[in-house]
């Protein structure tokens, strides 16, 4: 229905790619030189200076050890929520309502929730206490207790990064046609039958693009960690604020930058290669 | 579109009846407590005062409670003003990414052109990396521009983040509308903007909506650039990370609650939408 | 639908443009953040300083913003407050007017010569203004002091009746009841910089490696065992005393104030304990400076006058906890938990083994590296039990190279170098 005015596509975007250009590409190009050069030569001085930290390798550890542990229980949680919402009917929207909230919730905010609920003298050590489990205070988010403090971490990030998940998934869930589902009850497959032939399948690609767009964003975890875990967890992005705030050196930090991107990238490519995702449902 | 596609799929058949129901419902109970009670704890905390959060062990009851905090924090000097300066930035980045990013989705959804996995690369690229690592470069060039500790500054940085999203929506929600329909109005005779106005523009609004308002919540919880970017003009989120973060606990989550209670109106205000937008655009 | 979004929008763009913008004096400060502090600068401190507008900063965003100021040549910023170590970098740079007639002025007002001279940062002109000073006590609940171990004196501890100390808490209360301000935003470096390193070694640069300062690492592992763990959590030591999470805490005065004004009975203020060179101690101070091409020139010293004035600089130590950097006398019916700090401070300073670390000078933008090579050397031999020869051999190669790289020299405790302070 195009080809007679080939130019209106690229009228259409012109302007959301000229103000990306300007606000978004030009700086990038500045950053990854920054990055990428020391005292106006290209260099590599930056980059080992960054893998050479003592929490280089820990910081590397943890964000790929976060993404593997939170990523599959947000989907697994976000599809628990979905088939169980589908079998609702009156009250469904309230339950949706309430399950997408912490969508709106920021980083900064999802933090202090936790840290109120974590801390020595929180709600979650004041139900210990009550119920008899600890004598007293107990602390979860210190260094000595690496294992307490990934988990409570872990908790924080499901809480706050499950919703986008669920949203995507429960939307495809919405355009399985009933029918299948009433075929299948018709032929006496179980209710596990059913769900691990027919749903899943039919809302592969909403798991595909919720899969892409929760990796990328566990990739950038940042505030909630260093809300709950301060210095004692580092991962990728915290030690590039660290780097441009408390130490003041922005090469460093442009480099961790540019790794987080490449890794997020990397990690895109292998999705698309690995689950063959059609490109039209990159997120 | 929205009231179909949201209808319900009718429970299961009466024999599997009340053991399975009962499982249903206390599954959704336990996720919505998963998701309200960590709120409802950080509020008491907001209420509780200086003292409260000095309570040990703690009962987890609304005991002890009194809106003064609360009260106090929101008289202190530049809470109000920035909770405008948000709104105004908030309103600019929804102006600007549905502007920009509408006709890309749009372009995106009904054209094949040359060059459109470039332009989802770069949307890709805004998503992979750590934006606030730009805010040095961007400082810089804000300052000479006149932009720098405006409100229209942090807006166009909040649409760096909020266009790429509102151009793979709105792409979605464009590819819900059938072609059909809008060829069949150049057929009696409409233009093609008339076609998009009169056919598709009133079916993608709800869309679009939900899109807007998403925008919205994205300005309104970024802190880093915001912060840089600023000195008088401060978003609300922007000034509670300079201030809180070195005041008393019981301000802090009072400030935690400020953020939280904004984004539990907009998600309500969107909730019929939010699952049309993801399901049209994962299709 | 749609009215009511473009009735939003344009609200909202409404509303961004008609905040007024008023002519004010832009002062921008790195310290009294939080938000009962700013309040009192803005309705007590700034009262008679003319229309100012107090906007407060983190130190990370402050430089940056000086940073992209200075770059692109237009100001927003006529004043800055900040710590000596914050405006070293700008001065660096050449990026502060110099302030030699005020200077002149103050000291015949009243402000000790020695003290302005720290304003210089070792550069010809007048760079800042000492405005406040502070530094770092320790502090004690009462209750703690019946585990004091026998025959200490707590105004003359050294680290092993601290350690001792820590031991019968522990014991006692089943929780070790020591806390230093470890967390991310905590002062640990400074203790390191100005507590530890002075009172083991007698250096800070010099000796950073050497044998001594190995023999204080091995201390500190000892004393580590009674600090509670939540350390590395710890900015601000007035919380965790405040809520009983520890009974003995060291940190910044202004970061105790809270808890001990709050309830000046239950505490002691005492100084930091002694290692075999002495009792090391540092001082801190914040000035106020005005960067080159501020728009208001002339207001920005007028509330640098008012902030020097002896009854503004009684009210600040009284308001806030931070001292004068004039020559007075803290008037009697102080605050008492502001008296009980000050006292603490007097007997620091008048002890006999006193040892007296100046902040950093010459770092430049390197502050912030500067403070990490001993984050990470504490990081790695307390926290991660690594073997301290070999990573102070590490951390003190970084701390040569960061020394060559700035050529920054010697300053105290270290003994004075030509060129860059060497480690040795």
């Amino acid at each position: 229905m195009t080809q007679n005015r080939p130019w209106i596509p690229y009228l259409l975007i012109l302007p959301s790619v000229a103000f990306l250009a300007l606000l978004f590409v030009v700086p990038l190009v500045q950053t990854i030189w920054l990055a990428l050069s020391d005292n106006g030569a290209p260099s590599l001085a930056n980059a080992e200076r960054m893998v050479t930290d003592i929490n280089f390798t820990r910081s590397v550890r943890n964000t790929f050890l976060l993404t593997i542990v939170v990523v599959p229980v947000q989907i697994a949680i976000a599809l628990a929520m979905g088939t169980m919402v589908s079998k609702v009917g009156r009250g469904r929207e309230t339950i949706l309502w309430i399950w997408t909230i912490p969508l709106g919730i920021s980083d900064l905010a999802a933090g202090l929730v936790w840290l109120s609920i974590l801390q020595n003298t929180g709600y979650f050590n004041s139900l210990l206490f009550s119920l008899g489990v600890i004598g007293r205070q107990a602390s979860w988010l210190s260094y000595q207790t690496p294992i307490a403090l990934f988990i409570a971490i872990a908790v924080a990030e499901i809480w706050r990064g499950t919703a986008i998940v669920m949203v995507i998934i429960v939307a495809g869930l919405n355009q399985v046609p009933k029918e299948f589902k009433e075929a299948a009850e018709i032929f006496g497959a179980g209710p596990w039958t059913r769900f691990w032939r027919i749903t899943l399948p039919l809302i592969r690609p909403a798991l595909q693009s919720a899969l892409i767009l929760r990796t990328v964003l566990a990739f950038e975890v940042f505030a909630v960690v260093y809300a709950l875990g301060g210095r004692n967890f580092p991962v990728l992005v915290g030690e590039a604020y660290n780097w441009q705030n408390q130490n003041q050196n922005y090469s460093v930090a442009a480099v961790y930058a540019v790794l987080i991107m490449i890794i997020s990238l990397a990690a895109t490519l292998i999705y698309l290669k690995a689950l063959k995702v059609d490109p039209e449902r990159l997120p | 579109m929205s009231r179909e596609t949201m209808s319900t799929i009718k429970a299961s058949p009466a024999s599997f009846a009340s053991s399975r129901r009962w499982l249903l419902w206390s599954g959704i109970a336990a996720l919505c407590a998963w998701v309200l009670v960590p709120i409802y704890l950080v509020a008491l905390g907001a209420l509780g005062g200086r003292q409260g959060v000095y309570i040990w062990p703690k009962t987890g009851l609304p005991t002890g409670i009194s809106l003064e905090p609360f009260i106090l924090f929101l008289k202190t000097e530049g809470v109000v003003q920035s909770f405008l300066n948000s709104f105004g930035a908030a309103g600019i980045t929804v102006a600007l990414s549905i502007l920009l990013g509408a006709p890309a989705g749009y372009a995106l959804a009904r054209y094949d052109f040359r060059g459109k996995d470039s332009y989802r690369l770069l949307v890709l690229l805004t998503r992979a990396f750590p934006l606030a690592i730009l805010a040095l470069p961007l400082t810089v060039s804000f300052i000479r521009l006149g932009l720098y500790d405006t409100i229209i500054g942090v807006g166009l940085i909040h649409t760096v983040l909020a266009l790429p999203f509102a151009a793979l929506v709105t792409q979605g929600i464009f590819l819900g509308v059938p072609k059909e329909l809008e060829e069949a109005a150049w057929v009696f005779g409409c233009t093609r903007v008339q076609a998009f106005f009169k056919v598709v523009a009133p079916l993608a609004l709800p869309g679009i909506v939900a899109t807007a308002v998403f925008a919205f919540v994205i300005s309104w919880n970024e802190v880093f650039a915001a912060s840089v970017l600023t000195v008088r003009n401060r978003t609300l989120t922007a000034y509670l990370l300079t201030v809180l973060s070195e005041s008393p606990m019981h301000y802090r989550f009072a400030g935690g609650l400020v953020l939280i209670l904004p984004s539990v109106v907009f998600i309500f205000a969107v909730r019929r939408y939010l699952f049309a937008i993801w399901g049209i655009s994962s299709k | 639908m749609k009215r009511i979004v473009s009735l939003t929008i344009l609200a909202s763009t409404v509303l961004a443009f008609a905040s007024p913008v008023l002519a004010q004096t832009v002062f921008v400060s790195t310290q009294l953040r939080p938000i009962e502090e700013a309040t009192v600068v803005r309705q007590d401190l700034l009262k008679d300083a003319g229309k100012v507008d107090y906007v407060v900063e983190e130190p990370p965003q402050f430089a940056v913003r000086m940073e992209a100021e200075a770059q692109a040549g237009k100001h927003t910023v006529s004043l800055v407050g900040a710590l000596h170590g914050e405006l070293s970098p700008l001065a660096d740079r050449g990026q502060l007017e110099p302030l030699d007639e005020l200077a002149k002025k103050l000291a015949a007002g009243g402000m000790p010569q020695s003290v302005l001279d720290l304003g210089k940062l070792g550069k010809p002109t007048q760079q800042y203004i000492p405005w406040m000073q502070a530094t770092y006590v320790m502090a004690a609940k009462k209750e703690a002091l019946q585990y004091l171990p026998k025959g200490a004196d707590i105004n003359a501890l050294t680290y092993d009746q601290l350690i001792e100390w820590g031991k019968n808490m522990q014991a006692a209360t089943g929780q070790p009841q020591i806390g230093f301000p470890a967390g991310p935003k905590g002062l640990m470096a400074r203790y390191f910089q100005g507590y530890f390193y002075p009172s083991f070694t007698g250096g800070v640069v010099r000796t950073f490696k050497n044998a001594d300062a190995a023999a204080g690492w091995e201390k500190l592992k000892a004393l580590w065992a009674y600090v509670t763990p939540n350390s590395t959590n710890y900015d601000f030591m007035q919380e965790p005393l405040a809520s009983g999470e520890v009974m003995v805490a060291w940190d910044h005065v202004a970061r105790l104030k809270n808890a001990i004004s709050a309830a000046p009975d239950d505490y002691v203020v005492f100084p930091a304990p002694a290692g075999p060179k002495g009792r090391g101690y540092m001082p801190v101070l914040a000035g106020l400076a005005i960067p080159k091409g501020a728009p208001d020139t002339a207001g920005a010293t007028k509330v640098i006058e008012t902030l020097t004035t002896q009854k503004t600089q009684l009210l600040t130590a009284s308001k806030v906890g931070f001292f004068p950097t004039l020559n007075v006398q803290l008037p009697p019916d102080l605050d008492k938990g502001v008296a009980l700090l000050a006292g603490a401070v007097t007997k620091t300073q008048g002890s006999k083994d006193a040892v007296i670390s100046l902040l950093p000078v010459g770092l430049g933008d390197k502050g912030g590296e500067f403070n990490k090579v001993y984050m990470d050397a504490f990081q790695r031999i307390v926290l991660q039990n690594e073997p301290i020869a070999d990573v102070l051999v590490k951390q003190g190669a970084t701390m040569a190279k960061l020394m060559t790289d700035t050529k920054a020299p010697c300053w105290a405790p270290d003994a004075k170098s030509d060129g860059a302070c060497p480690v040795q």
